[in-house]
Order: structure tokens, then C-alpha cells, then sequence
């Protein structure tokens, strides 16, 4: 019976599928940034913490300032620094056990090295000796991602995989402003909270991809309120505060370990460096800007809080001071001395089994190498 | 002794009853995709494994294919092995990044300390008069990527043998399956499947001493049917099947152009950059002095894919193949 045959029997109903789902207000971020350093709160932080961030953020400056030398010198192809980001790399870092999972992008190695992993195997893809630089598992550290945000589902899945074997695994994602206008930022934050997997993704928001300013990358209210969209809690947090943002990521963690699901958390912060070495930000960007910034310095927030406090004196800032020196000088070292190089080992990991195709072409280049060595000994060898 | 019944079966159940044995065997086996669980998927290949299994181990994800792929590397970096479907061959392309960006990648990029063991089905081909975006030959694409394997079933045998090989496999491999054979049949025995097939080996499906047939995936029956309909011209037609695209079986394919000094390579992907050009040189870098002829391709023609009510015309055929052996310049032979 059509509806016109129903006639008067028929009444409009709302349609039957709809209902409510989630209660978007729980979700909301922050109004403005969340911050505990230069307020009343700092008064209340734990010195323990407070010292050791001040200790992870001294070393981390004089790791940048080195890497950015090493690339002037040759050593590095290329480095994406995060001078100025050093609260968000360490905090990120040591909210985490040892047994969950860091997904950094490549301007993050200072996280990584802020979790336990060897400075020179940090920075293998940008030395660029080889693509990863170190065994992943060991410190559970995947690695470096160029594309953006590509590693977003990875850190979804593994979270997701460690769920379903009952293990208590949290994955932490890192991902910049320009990287949630790709459609994997999209799509991890929609399978994340489809399965409620324990992960949880930082946005360090630091103005910029490369040169075009999140104004152009965006019309949210801010990053942290695209969480709504997708069922999770956003958090906005000050990015060059060092307490705030290891306690919003604390609180992030340790949500998603009790099985609370994922959260979306925006650092504002501020890339004090062009994007790389070979970037020029003079042609984007005025000194006015990152003069204001230097003004909000995540060290300087810190050495205030700490010796405001009598945590800290002229002992302890030269103490942290030296102890970053001797980091700097052991990489510098380190890097100095060339890379070992083995030719083979381009054939050496491609599949399990080398095909026979590669099997043929290994074969070529052994002896392409085999004729220079004679060819230069021949050279060398006195008339 | 009790004889078991043998009953035909369809590729697709041979595709399914090959997740099942795997599911079956590794709890580390996850079937996961768009409509795979309450559904059994669109061509029911899954059918039954979410019931069977759980939710939790054949899983309908959100509707997003680079996202599918994607949460399936952080699964397979945590020690599972994923089984992915992509519902078409064209709906696929969402998640060519993370195939060619990490899929491929992460094997080499970690020096062999993180392999991903992840299965990529992905139904292909034409002929089931689909409309746009439902009939794509995407093999070339995968095929040009170092890191992938890439398979296609041909017989409902090997679509079980090959499917167990790809999932057991260490490696990423791409699993193609021609969808027009989805609902061939076989003599099937339920107790006793198929053997595991190792992947990279070619197989000779004809044997014949005038010319070689080189094709695979959807093109084998019409390759079997035209070496059947050459017998009338007095051409005995030997006919291989690659079955893989990548690893390539030189040795196979190198030894029957050998025995016949002939060649013409089929499959309905374009022919300019597609396989045939690959698998032609190949050929003649292995066999120019056995060979009588240039090796020759019958391909699709280097359109978009056409619309269904136009196929036929596309889609390599009987005819044209004959015609391309009837050029293999056999006037040297008299």
C-alpha cells in the first residue's frame, strides 16, 4: 500500500534508525591552552619531575644545536630540527613504560633518544646510512615516518593487535599540525576509536608545514576539537610547558590503558628553527613572531618554576649544562667517524628468500665491485 | 574404507576454506575488510569465518582502505598475520601509500628486524560486467613495486595451495584473484584440500611443441580454450600459467620457450607497461637464439577500462589470440 492509498492512516515519524550516540561536551578540549608553569599550580609540581624534565630539555636543546652542526659539516644529509619543541619530545618520552610503543615522525629523533635510543642509530635515516637505524623492538620505537602521518594507523593496529592478546601496551603517536590534513590522520583517529584502542595521538602543533601556517591547513575551532568528530576526548595543552603537557599525556596514557580509548592531544608550540637545514623561514615568517616565542620558552618556563621554587641554583644549570656538553661531544665523535658501509647490503633484506631476479642482479654488482678493486689496484701498484 | 564424496567446489569456497584451515591452524591469523564478517563479503569468500571465529578475528572495519591497510601494518609489526581484503580491484588505490610506503618497505627499511607477514586480497579483472571501477587489471602497479610478491590463482586448487603458501608467507604478498573465476568449479575433496602451493613457481598447464601461451589469472581458460580451437590449424599449443608475477619463474618460462622457439604472452591489463612487456624481455634476453618469432603480447587494449556492455571487445578472446600465434612466422617453416 503506497502512502497516497494509506491516505488519512498515514503519520510523518522521525526516522527509526536515528539515535543518540555520543554526548559531545565530555569530549571538548580546553578552551585555552592547559598550562601549569607561570600559574598557581606550579607551586604544586613534583620537584623530582620538574628537575628531570629540566635535565631531558637541556640535553635535547644542545642535541638539536649539535645535529643542526653536523649537517652544516656534512655528517647529516639533512636535519628537521625541534629547537623549541623539547617539551613535547621529552614528555612524550617518559610518560611511557617501557613496554608500550613510540610512533615518531622524522622531526621527533629527540624522543626517541629521550626514551633510551642511541643518538647515532636516532639519526641512521638522516646520516642516511640506512632507512631505519636501529631494530625497532628493542626500545619499541617504530621507525621514523617521512610521509606524514602514515604511521598514525600503524600505531591504531599495534595497539589494537596488543589489545586482542590481552597484553597492557598503550601506542603514542606523533604527528605535526600539516599532518592532520592528511587522510591517514583521518583514518587512524576514526579506527582508533571505531575499536577504542589504546593509543594516543599527539599533535605538536608548531605553526608551520614547512612554510604555510596552520591558518591555511585548517578552519577547526582548533586541532584537539577534530577528537569530537570522532567519538574521543580532545586536550589541549601548552606545548612549550614542559609539566603540562607530561601530565595531559599522563592522563591520556593512562586513560587509554584502563581501557578508556583513545584521545586526541594538541601541544601548542612553536618550531624556533626553519623546517630543515635547507629551509629559508625568512621567507615566511618575521622575527617579530619568534621573538614572542623565545619570550615562551619551554627551558626558560622551567628554570623559572624551579628556581622560584630553590629547586634549582647556578650549580645545577651548569651541572645540566655539562652533562649535555658531554652528549654533544660523544655524538659529535661518533659521527665524525665514517659510516661502515657494505654495498651487499642492498640486496640483503628485500624479501625473506632473495628471488632469483635478485640473486642475479647481487651477483652483478659483486662483480662490478670486484673489477673497480682490481682496476685501482692496478692503478696503484708501481710501474 | 570409506570413500569420501567427491563434490565440486567454487574458487571462492576453496579462497574461503583456505582462511578457515589458517584461521584454524595460527591464531595469528586475522581476516579483516570491508564487509567480511556479517556479510561474508560481497563475493562470500569470508562467509561463515566471523560466526566460526569471532568478531575479533574476521572483522568489518570502517569503510577506508588506506586505513584497513594501515592498521594491519601496526597488527603485523605486532606479530599477527593479517589477512586484508579490498573489496574491488579500483578501491584498492586508497591504500597504495601504505603499500608502497611501508608495506614494501618495512622489511628493508628495518635491515630485516621488522618483516611484515601481511596477505592483500584483492579480487581483479574483468569479464563479470561490472560497471566502472570494478574491473581493473592492477597487477602492473604491485608488479613494479620491489618488496611485494605478487600471486594469482588460476584453478580452484591453487587458489586454497597459493592463498595458504601467501598467508604462511614471511613476506607482504598481494594476493589477486580473478574475479570471472571466482565461481569456476573443481572436483573438491572436503577431507583432503588442495596441497600448499610454494610460491614463484610457473606451471605448465598444456603441453604442446608449436608455441608457448604465457598467461595467468583470468586469461588461463581462454588460453586452454584456444590451444584446443588451434588444434584445427595444426598448432599443438603449450600453455603456462605463472600463477606468480612476483617472484618470476625464468626457469619454467625460459625452458618451455626454449622447446617450442615461440612465445605470445596474454592478460587483459594494457599492454603498454604492462606485464607482457616485462615477461616478452625476459624472453628474448633468455631465448633469442631458440626463438622463430618476435615474442608477441595479447593484451587489453591501453584504454580505461571499458564499460561492461563493451568488454568483450576488450578483453583478450579466442580469436585473438589465434591471430596473434598465426603471425609467430611459421612461412619459415616451409
Amino acid at each position: 500500500m503506497t502512502v497516497m492509498e494509506q491516505r488519512g492512516a498515514y503519520r510523518p515519524t522521525p526516522p527509526p534508525a536515528w539515535q543518540p550516540r555520543t554526548d559531545p561536551a565530555p569530549l571538548l578540549p580546553e578552551e585555552a591552552p592547559y598550562r601549569v608553569l607561570g600559574t598557581d599550580a606550579a607551586a604544586e609540581a613534583d620537584p623530582g619531575l620538574l628537575r628531570r624534565l629540566y635535565g631531558e630539555l637541556v640535553r635535547g636543546r644542545r642535541y638539536n644545536a649539535q645535529a643542526t652542526a653536523l649537517t652544516k659539516q656534512g655528517r647529516l644529509a639533512v636535519y628537521p630540527s625541534s629547537t623549541g619543541q623539547e617539551a613535547c619530545q621529552v614528555a612524550a618520552a617518559l610518560v611511557l613504560e617501557e613496554r608500550d610503543w613510540l610512533f615518531p615522525s622524522y622531526r621527533d629523533t629527540l624522543a626517541a633518544v629521550a626514551r633510551g635510543l642511541d643518538p647515532v642509530q636516532a639519526l641512521g635515516l638522516l646520516r642516511g646510512d640506512w632507512h631505519s637505524g636501529y631494530d625497532p623492538r628493542e626500545r619499541r620505537i617504530a621507525p621514523l615516518c617521512t610521509p606524514l602521518a602514515t604511521q598514525l594507523p600503524h600505531a591504531v593496529g599495534l595497539a589494537h593487535a596488543a589489545r586482542l592478546q590481552g597484553d597492557d601496551v598503550v601506542a603514542l603517536a606523533l604527528v605535526g599540525d600539516g599532518g592532520t590534513s592528511e587522510g591517514d590522520f583521518h583514518e587512524a583517529l576514526n579506527f582508533a576509536a571505531v575499536w577504542q584502542a589504546p593509543v594516543v595521538f599527539l599533535v605538536q602543533n608548531n605553526g608551520f608545514a614547512i612554510s604555510v601556517p596552520l591558518a591555511k591547513q585548517t578552519a577547526a575551532p582548533s586541532l584537539a576539537h577534530k577528537a569530537v568528530g570522532y567519538g574521543m576526548p580532545g586536550r589541549l595543552v601548552d606545548g612549550n610547558d614542559a609539566i603540562a603537557v607530561h601530565q595531559v599525556l599522563g592522563e591520556a596514557v593512562a586513560h587509554a590503558r584502563a581501557g578508556g580509548g583513545p584521545t586526541l592531544v594538541e601541544a601548542v608550540t612553536y618550531r624556533m628553527d626553519a623546517h630543515t637545514n635547507a629551509d629559508d623561514d625568512k621567507r615566511y615568517r618575521g622575527d617579530a613572531e619568534v621573538e614572542a616565542w623565545r619570550a615562551h620558552d619551554p627551558i626558560a618556563l622551567l628554570e623559572h618554576a624551579l628556581t622560584e621554587r630553590g629547586l634549582l641554583d647556578e650549580v645545577g644549570m651548569q651541572a645540566a649544562r655539562e652533562d649535555a656538553e658531554a652528549m654533544a661531544a660523544d655524538l659529535r665523535e661518533r659521527m665524525n667517524q665514517d659510516a661502515a658501509l657494505d654495498p651487499m647490503d642492498l640486496f640483503g633484506h628485500v624479501y625473506d628468500r632473495p628471488t632469483t631476479q635478485l640473486l642475479e642482479q647481487e651477483a652483478q654488482l659483486r662483480a662490478e665491485l670486484a673489477a673497480q678493486e682490481r682496476h685501482h689496484e692496478s692503478e696503484g701498484a708501481p710501474r | 574404507m570409506t570413500t569420501v564424496a567427491v563434490k565440486p567446489a567454487t574458487m571462492a569456497q576453496a579462497l574461503g576454506r583456505a582462511l578457515r584451515d589458517a584461521m584454524a591452524a595460527d591464531p595469528a591469523v586475522h581476516v579483516m575488510g570491508e564487509d567480511v564478517g556479517t556479510l561474508g563479503g560481497v563475493f562470500r569468500v569470508t562467509d561463515g569465518l566471523a560466526k566460526e571465529f569471532g568478531e575479533d578475528r574476521c572483522t568489518d572495519t570502517p569503510l577506508a582502505e588506506a586505513g584497513i591497510l594501515g592498521t594491519a601494518v601496526g597488527m603485523a609489526m605486532y606479530g599477527l598475520r593479517p589477512v586484508v581484503e579490498m573489496q574491488f580491484d579500483a578501491f584498492a588505490y586508497p591504500a597504495f601509500e601504505q603499500l608502497i610506503s611501508h608495506v614494501s618497505r618495512m622489511r628493508n627499511r628495518t635491515r630485516g628486524a621488522m618483516p611484515l607477514p601481511l596477505t592483500i586480497r584483492v579480487p581483479y579483472g574483468g569479464g563479470i560486467g561490472g560497471v566502472e571501477h570494478h574491473s581493473d587489471s592492477s597487477e602492473a602497479y604491485y608488479m613494479a613495486t620491489p618488496g611485494l610478491h605478487v600471486v594469482t590463482p588460476a584453478t580452484v586448487a591453487d587458489a586454497y595451495g597459493l592463498l595458504r603458501a601467501a598467508i604462511a608467507s614471511d613476506d607482504p604478498v598481494v594476493f589477486l584473484e580473478p574475479k570471472r573465476l571466482y565461481w569456476s568449479k573443481d572436483s573438491w575433496n572436503p577431507d583432503e584440500p588442495p596441497a600448499v602451493e610454494p610460491i614463484g613457481r610457473a606451471v605448465v598447464r598444456r603441453s604442446g611443441r608449436s608455441a608457448t601461451l604465457i598467461t595467468y589469472g583470468p586469461s588461463l581458460p581462454v588460453c586452454l580454450e584456444t590451444a584446443e580451437a588451434a588444434r584445427a590449424e595444426g598448432w599443438n599449443l603449450e600453455v603456462v600459467d605463472l600463477r606468480s608475477l612476483v617472484p618470476f619463474d625464468d626457469e619454467t618460462v625460459t625452458a618451455s620457450v626454449r622447446r617450442t622457439g615461440r612465445a605470445v604472452v596474454v592478460h587483459e591489463s594494457g599492454g603498454f607497461g604492462g606485464p607482457g612487456g616485462e615477461i616478452a624481455a625476459r624472453v628474448t634476453e633468455r631465448c633469442f637464439h631458440y626463438l622463430e618469432a618476435p615474442v608477441l603480447r595479447v593484451a587489453g587494449f591501453d584504454i580505461p577500462y571499458p564499460p561492461p556492455m563493451l568488454e568483450r571487445h576488450h578483453l583478450p578472446g579466442v580469436d585473438r589470440i589465434l591471430d596473434a600465434v598465426a603471425r609467430l612466422q611459421w612461412e619459415a617453416e616451409n
